[in-house]
């Protein structure tokens, strides 16, 4: 009889050991100590910076659990970047498509107009808490380059950017604005001249300086642990999107769709609902000209898993093994490489990743705007337009949140050539 | 283990042999710069005047950890159609009149893109003597340790000024044929000679009482025959690479700018 009861007890201790195995398990963990997500991430660094992201590495450890460090965060996000940032219903195109309802997750009402401010900021707390006196940063579009500035100029401290000479060209707004908040912009005339060469030199930098200086990296790419720090800087905005939508919808969305670069805004979005296998998720990269005309940033579409930036990931490359330019209307997704994460959350196919060309994301930019009266950035409309193709896949019962990255103030440029005139 | 057969093995231990022994010179070039056919010549040539082992630089579209001489050299290559296939082949074309050890030099990407077995064996079947992957860190290095345990191409690692004793000492274990000591924090690339030697001192020292079971070479800002001695005091030998592709492009493509070349690698090693 006792031995019933033993039995019968042990049977159920192991019934309900094994569920919170299945709970646990289910648990989304990356990246691993060595910084891998899957087969993805790692340190491709040179002997020379192994010191200085280990010493990264260490303090950001420290500061994700000191809790100063995160109300610091947390206040700066509230005053300083206007956080949160609102969670707006869009009733004329959720109209306009008669299937799920669309809601916008405004980062475009950041604080510089686009979410990469709020990895600026945490970053910048970073380079204080090791005490580095000097910030650098690679720009594509600039908005990182922006919010790198920004900060600086919050802080006090000496900022240098890197921006392809390309770039500089089709952003100028942008390097004026980095300029008036004090930072010496340097022009980079190597290789393609964008965001993949404005990264190699600002690593350089970082290899000559090291001792006294921080670099910012704009999103979920380099050497670990920039991946996962960014990417946790970022999450903000999905752990708002969760909390806005339960009180507002008493539920959690059943599609996130954002656009994808190196894929921090993406990343920050789906992170926090990794966990809830229930929540579909899209990105979109940028086709340029079309996947398949080689004039293209659709980087998981047409790429193929290399090391470049620190990172092992995928990447748009020859079959030498030669990085190949990328190309998209959007400065901010003119990157040929993809972060890690998004590699991993691709070939496991927790997410999925679909493509919008040039023309298309020029849709998307007219769309939003007549409708919601929101002019994107170029790398936002690249979501927006994709919208065309998923709506017809979801239900009126059901509900999405796209990520409005960026406002489109700084592309009025190109965009009044192309569509405007 | 490396094997007693390998001609870096090789170099190393004839110069412990030697009574006074002179300071190991080893130069850096890079593969198809700054043509397609000279990439032999050079490196035979040098040989003759001086050089003790070659480092063949295999171009990658995004060096970053090379200065402006070495990204423009490795893009012009790029541009000139320089291959992984075209770099076995020179190095076979060394290795039917050469003995000198030779030493491939790149980013780990071309590397695991062609396939790292496929490399291994093809770099082996042309005679080549190491590996150095400056982005390929002992973390990262288990990506091609099977293929080149199976080929028995050694893999040199670097070593900073900021690397601390107990890492190098890791890095002693792990490396083969001898450790590349990176003489300051930077890309690669031409520097004041003096500030250069004032700065390495410490570095070597702490270089010399940590690494103690491979030889140790020297580079980065190397730019005379008196940097070099200056430098490599300590240390088994050095490594010249930009200042001798500077020396190239100054040159290039005038009359005689091979023996121009030539001279001043002679004069790397041994002085005026």
């Amino acid at each position: 009889m006792l031995a019933r009861i033993v039995r019968n007890s042990k049977s159920k201790i192991q019934n309900f050991l094994t569920k919170l195995e299945v709970n646990t398990i289910m648990k989304y963990e990356a990246p691993t100590k060595q910084g891998y997500y899957g087969e993805f991430g790692g340190k491709f660094v040179p002997e020379i910076l192994i010191p200085a992201i280990e010493e990264l590495e260490e303090a950001y450890l420290e500061a994700r659990e000191d809790r100063e460090f995160q109300e610091t965060y947390e206040s700066l996000l509230r005053e300083y970047v206007g956080r949160p940032t609102q969670l707006t219903f869009a009733p004329r195109l959720t109209e306009y498509f008669g299937k799920a309802k669309i809601y916008l997750k405004r980062e475009d009402l950041c604080h510089t107009g686009a979410h990469k401010i709020n990895n600026a900021l945490g970053q910048i707390l970073m380079a204080r808490r090791m005490g580095k006196k000097r910030i650098i940063a690679e720009t594509g579009a600039g908005q990182h380059g922006v919010a790198t500035a920004t900060v600086c100029a919050r802080f006090g401290m000496e900022c240098t950017i890197y921006m392809g000479a390309e770039d500089m060209e089709r952003q100028k707004l942008n390097v004026d604005r980095m300029r008036l908040l004090g930072a010496e912009v340097l022009s980079v005339e190597s290789g393609s001249q964008t965001l993949k060469d404005a990264t190699n030199e600002a690593i350089r930098d970082w290899v000559t300086h090291v001792d006294n200086t921080f670099y910012i990296i704009g999103s979920i790419i380099g050497p670990h642990p920039y991946p996962m720090m960014v990417r946790d800087f970022q999450s903000v905005i999905g752990r708002e999107v969760k909390q806005q939508l339960q009180e507002r919808e008493g539920k959690l969305p059943d599609y996130l769709l954002a656009c994808v670069g190196g894929g921090s805004n993406a990343i920050g979005l789906f992170y926090p609902f990794l966990e809830h296998d229930e929540v579909r998720m899209i990105g979109i990269e940028a086709s340029g000209l079309g996947a398949d005309t080689g004039k293209t940033a659709a980087t998981l579409a047409k790429g193929t898993p290399g090391v470049l930036h620190g990172t092992r990931s995928y990447l748009l490359q020859s079959d030498e093994g030669q990085v190949e330019l990328a190309h998209s209307i959007s400065a901010g997704l003119d990157y040929p490489g993809i972060g890690p994460e998004h590699a991993n959350l691709f070939s496991t196919g927790r997410a999925e990743y679909h493509g919008i060309t040039d023309d298309e994301a020029l849709e998307g930019v007219k769309l939003v705007s007549e409708l919601e009266g929101i002019i994107p950035a170029l790398e936002t409309a690249h979501a927006v337009q994709y919208l065309e193709t998923l709506m017809l896949d979801t239900d009126e019962d059901e509900i999405l949140v796209l990520n409005f990255s960026g406002r489109g103030d700084k592309d009025m440029t190109t965009i009044s050539n192309q569509i405007v005139r | 283990m490396i094997a007693t057969t390998n001609r870096i093995y090789q170099i190393f231990k004839q110069q412990r042999e030697k009574k006074n022994p002179e300071k190991l010179m080893n130069l850096f070039i890079t593969a198809g710069y700054p043509d397609l056919d000279s990439t032999v010549d050079l490196v035979l040539g040098m040989e003759e005047n001086g050089a003790d082992m070659v480092e063949i630089g295999m171009p990658f579209s995004d060096p970053l950890a090379d200065g402006p001489t070495i990204q423009f050299s490795s893009e012009t290559a790029i541009d000139n159609g320089i291959t992984l296939e075209k770099i076995f082949g020179m190095c076979r074309q060394i290795r039917e009149k050469s003995g000198i050890p030779i030493v491939l030099m790149g980013y780990v990407n071309p590397v695991l893109h062609y396939g790292a077995e496929k490399f291994m064996k093809k770099a082996s079947e042309a005679g080549v003597d190491g590996l150095i992957l400056p982005d390929l860190p002992i973390e990262e290095s288990y990506l091609i340790e099977e293929a080149r345990k199976a080929y028995n191409i050694p893999q040199i690692y670097l070593v900073a000024p900021n690397t601390s004793d107990e890492r190098m000492k890791t890095i002693d274990k792990k490396s083969e044929g001898f450790v590349y000591c990176v003489s300051v924090t930077g890309v690669t690339g031409a520097r004041e000679g003096d500030e250069v030697a004032r700065s390495v001192n410490r570095f070597i020292d702490r270089v010399n009482e940590n690494i103690t079971e491979n030889p140790k070479m020297v580079g980065f800002g190397i730019k005379s025959h008196r940097d070099a001695k200056l430098i490599a005091e300590k240390v088994e030998g050095f490594i010249v690479g930009s200042a001798l592709i500077d020396t190239i492009r100054e040159h290039y493509p005038r009359d005689g700018w091979k023996e121009k070349v030539f001279e001043f690698v002679h004069e790397l090693k041994y002085g005026n």
